[in-house]
């Protein structure tokens, strides 16, 4: 089944999120759709599944022009997708799950399930997806709910599958899984769209590339013949720099010593596992490892977040093993959570707000019990222009900044002031390339000044541009350790560490 | 104080959403509960004219002789207080029921206390047992927010239980020598002193007018509540804990403390809210003398969108409805508890304001059209 796009323009209001656009889509090809985040890929997904109406533009099936009435229409027509964000009901097991909206019923309108569970069974099978259809959805790892999400695609019977940004949730194992799979449904004949603005990801899979900026089909390709730098101009309009700049690797004094550091998780299984590890001023210490091994549980147990069981925490000489958050910070330690729209952000606070969120207590900020306004506004207005933070006004709530603005705005918090130590908990995740280089090169310019870094990351590849020695944490203990500037380190290696097959 | 202040604080009390919120839905709310509360006459066979004539009288108690705008205030004043102390409560994520037991004792303290200053001049003894009030109330509501901080006790339940508690020990209390009027067998306490009262304001004009000094109190604590919400950085952490209190951690503010003051503060105004009733209007304590206020407060917090200015309005709206409710009972014999059911239906619009908009589409800017 071949469908075509022909000069789809859909607007919401005044906001033009497609313009235009012109996209084929082929039987047994990966096709790959790249474009920051604003950039309209969900949009115009949305249009070809029959969600959204398009403005103006139609949709050819095999050369004949269709109309959808809604998502149900496009999934008759074979249409299928999996939205960035799952619609799946936790309590329900695999199966209700998949039926739900179609469900097969017998005499007297009983569910008949057990036909339902055969089919999960073979379709499972038949594209190697490994999924239990009497398991209960919330037991399940994120990654399984994924393959759900696609049996219940592929139960409709859809020919072509769209993947809206399948990878931003999976682990680096999980995304080599979900590869596989998508191979498999392609040589199984279905189209395939893929969803990503992660450049590695779309020329892995990819068999033919399109790029979306600003609405408009920007370019397209063979994944063989580009570039990762012309991709990534393409995407953003101008050309990036991958190369983190910075100083020679000139470590001073040990400024963060943990010693045998052992944290527990809320439900008391032992997230950190005797840990010791030393961070010294001027060093980017990068630890890897797939989420789920403690990584967590050692930033909140370093951001006096959460209670150590044993063990000791040293910043420069002094024990801040139980220090608090605030004690902490003043110290010069800056934290960059990792879950910034839980963790790091006020949604609708304002930026000017959220930008002394944790400095709004003393000077310049405070006069006696009360808080300056005047000064918390002039003074986020000018870490907002110095950071980057793209907003209409510093009285814009933060919740109506894209993620990559968002993220800026918490670096602009934590390393405007006077720092000597950061923590930062997987500092770009899901960002744009374009936010993710300049927090890179802001995470850079502090260590350049001496300060010392601890960055958790489970994206091996940020990991590894970031790093002056890399230590891989599995199941709550440092695994491995790399030293990048004395030896060039093996991705492979690194990868197996943290698998837990280490040396 | 600089543009951009304005800018930074004032601004959510003048944007385009903060009026639809602050105002446009409210006033659709009010207009849509009496439309229905119509219906409810209609349905429970009053005639049209009476119907007119209810409404004629609701206006007419409230703000149609000096009188009843006398009344009306004196029925705002208690309400805007501990309304002022729930929003506050809201703004910081607390679900706060209490204000009703927080009410009694604060009342009682005030007497309490009153009449323990009486003989001292006036500009020791009023200000003594309004503050004896205050502080009982943020005693009595800090205990419910303790229990919330270190045991993690929801405060919806502790408070509710605190409510009965005081009701309770009000009715003992009233009976022992200390608090009880002499020579009475009956639970009444003894009378407020002259010096510890909150004076009449208008007894010049006429005897009977009861608006009292308690409304000066009250404008100072919408003006106190404001600032302590929009301005300090309690307030700062108060909002920040209630938006988000994951982040409020993150940021090293102390949840615990947070939730403890939240309380107290709530608390101290509805305790003043108590003694606003015993010191101004009542000249004692009697079983029952919260009569409802703590609750009815809830309501007002949340049509004023707890906001102090939402809620000054909010609470004189409530008053009105109170004041013109009797009039109306005298003049068309509707009962008061319509004005119950009035004040009930306002609630369910302004929790629904999707509905509101529904009703009342050409009040509000189009979807999107930012
Ligand atoms: N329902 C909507 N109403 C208004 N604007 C929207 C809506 N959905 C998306 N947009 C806007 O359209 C643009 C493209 O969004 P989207 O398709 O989600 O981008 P992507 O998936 O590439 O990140 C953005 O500027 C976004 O703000
Ligand atoms: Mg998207």
């Amino acid at each position: 089944m071949r469908v075509e796009l022909k000069n789809i323009t859909k607007r919401f209001g005044p906001v033009v999120a497609n313009k235009g656009v012109d996209l084929t889509i082929e039987p047994g090809e990966v096709l790959g759709l790249l474009g920051e985040n604003g950039a309209g890929k969900s949009t115009l997904m949305n249009v070809l599944c029959g969600l959204y109406a398009p403005t103006e533009g139609e949709i050819f099936i095999d050369g004949k022009s269709v109309t959808f009435d809604g998502p149900g229409d496009a999934i008759r027509a074979g249409i299928g997708m999996v939205h960035q964000h799952f619609m799946l009901v936790p309590v329900f097991s695999v199966a209700e799950n998949v039926v739900l909206g179609v469900e097969p019923t017998g005499r007297l309108d009983h569910l008949d399930l057990a036909t339902a569970r055969a089919e999960v069974r073979q379709l499972s099978e038949d594209y190697g997806l490994a999924v239990d259809p009497d398991a209960t959805i919330e037991t399940l790892p994120v990654g399984v709910q994924q393959r759900v999400e696609i049996i219940k695609v592929l139960f409709r019977s859809a020919d072509v599958l769209i993947l809206d940004e399948p990878t931003a949730v999976l682990t680096p194992q999980e995304v080599d899984e979900f590869f596989q799979i998508v191979r498999s449904l392609c040589d199984a004949g279905k189209a395939i769209v893929f969803i990503t603005h992660k450049l590695n990801e779309i020329l892995e899979v990819s068999d033919r590339i399109s790029v979306i900026r600003r609405g408009e089909i920007v370019g397209s390709g063979d994944p063989k013949e580009l570039t990762r730098p012309e991709l990534a101009e393409m995407m953003v309009g101008h050309p990036v720099d991958f190369n983190v700049a910075r100083a020679p690797y000139a470590p001073r004094e040990v400024i963060l010593d943990i010693s045998d550091l052992t944290v527990l998780r809320d439900d008391g299984a032992v997230a950190v596992d005797n840990l010791s590890l030393k961070v010294r001023s001027g060093e980017v210490v990068g630890i890897a490892g797939v989420q789920g091994n403690g990584q967590s549980a050692l930033i909140e147990a370093l951001a006096g977040l959460r209670r150590v069981a044993s063990g000791s925490v040293h910043f420069d000489g002094m024990d801040i093993t139980n220090a608090s958050p605030r004690a902490r910070h003043r110290m010069g330690i800056a934290h960059i959570p990792e879950d910034r729209q839980r963790a790091g952000l006020i949604g609708n606070f304002t930026v000017a707000e959220n930008m002394v969120l944790d400095t709004y207590y003393g000077p310049p900020f405070a006069k006696g019990a009360s808080i300056d306004w005047g000064r918390v506004h002039d003074d986020a207005a000018r870490v907002a222009e110095e950071y980057d933070v793209r907003t209409p006004s510093v009285d814009a709530a933060a919740a109506h900044l894209s993620g990559g603005n968002q993220q800026k705005l918490i670096v602009a918090r934590e390393l405007s002031r006077d720092t000597r130590f950061v923590i930062a908990g997987q500092p770009t995740r899901g960002l744009d390339v374009g936010s993710i280089a300049f927090i890179h090169a802001q995470l850079m310019a502090a260590r350049d000044e001496g300060d010392g870094l601890l960055i958790v990351s489970s994206e091996l590849d940020e990991i590894m541009s970031v790093s002056d020695r890399i230590l891989v944490m599995f199941k709550g203990r440092i695994v491995a350790e790399y030293a990048p500037h004395i030896a060039p380190v093996d991705k492979g290696e690194i990868g197996l560490a943290m698998a837990g097959a280490g040396p | 104080m600089s543009d951009a202040m304005d800018k930074a604080t004032h601004g959510r009390l003048l944007g385009r959403t903060q009026v639809e919120d602050l105002v446009i839905v409210p006033l659709f709310a009010f207009v849509a509960a009496l439309i229905l509360g119509a219906v409810v006459m209609a349905t429970t066979g009053v005639d049209l004219a009476t119907i007119g004539t209810s409404y004629v009288a609701l206006v007419k108690g409230s703000v149609g002789s000096v009188n009843a705008v006398s009344e009306t205030l004196t029925a705002a004043a208690p309400l805007v207080l501990a309304g002022l102390g729930l929003a506050l409560g809201f703004r910081a994520g607390l679900f706060n029921i209490g204000a009703e037991g927080q009410v009694v004792m604060g009342g009682l303290a005030a007497v309490v206390a009153g009449v323990a200053l009486g003989d001292l001049p006036a500009i020791i003894a009023l200000p003594g047992a309004l503050l004896a009030g205050a502080l009982t109330g943020a005693f009595y509501a800090g205990i419910a927010g303790w229990l919330r901080a270190v045991t993690g006790a929801h405060e919806v339940i502790s408070t509710i239980m605190l409510n009965l508690i005081s009701f309770r020990l009000l009715d003992y209390l009233l009976s022992t020598p200390l608090i009880q009027k002499e020579g009475r067998a009956d639970p009444i306490s003894k009378s407020v002193p002259d010096a510890a009262e909150l004076p009449r304001l208008l007894t010049f004009i006429d005897a009977n007018l009861r608006v009292h000094a308690g409304i000066f109190l009250m404008l100072i604590m919408v003006g106190v509540a404001y600032w302590l919400l929009f301005r300090s950085k309690l307030g700062f952490e108060f909002r920040a804990a209630g938006e988000n209190p994951v982040a409020a951690r993150f940021a090293g503010m102390n949840a615990s403390l947070t939730i403890i003051l939240a309380m107290a503060i709530a608390g101290a105004l509805a305790g003043l809210a108590g003694a606003n009733q015993t010191l101004g209007v009542l000249d004692r304590a009697t079983p029952g003398f919260s009569a409802g206020i703590g609750f009815n407060a809830i309501a007002v917090a949340l049509m004023g969108r707890s906001h102090p200015v939402g809620v000054l309005l909010a609470g004189i709206l409530f008053g009105a409805l109170e004041a013109g409710g009797r009039q109306m009972q005298v003049d068309a014999g509707v009962s008061i508890d319509l004005i119950a059911i009035i004040q009930s239906l306002i609630i369910v619009f302004i929790a629904a304001p999707l509905l509101v908009k529904a009703l009342f589409p050409w009040g509000f800017r189009r979807e999107g059209s930012e």
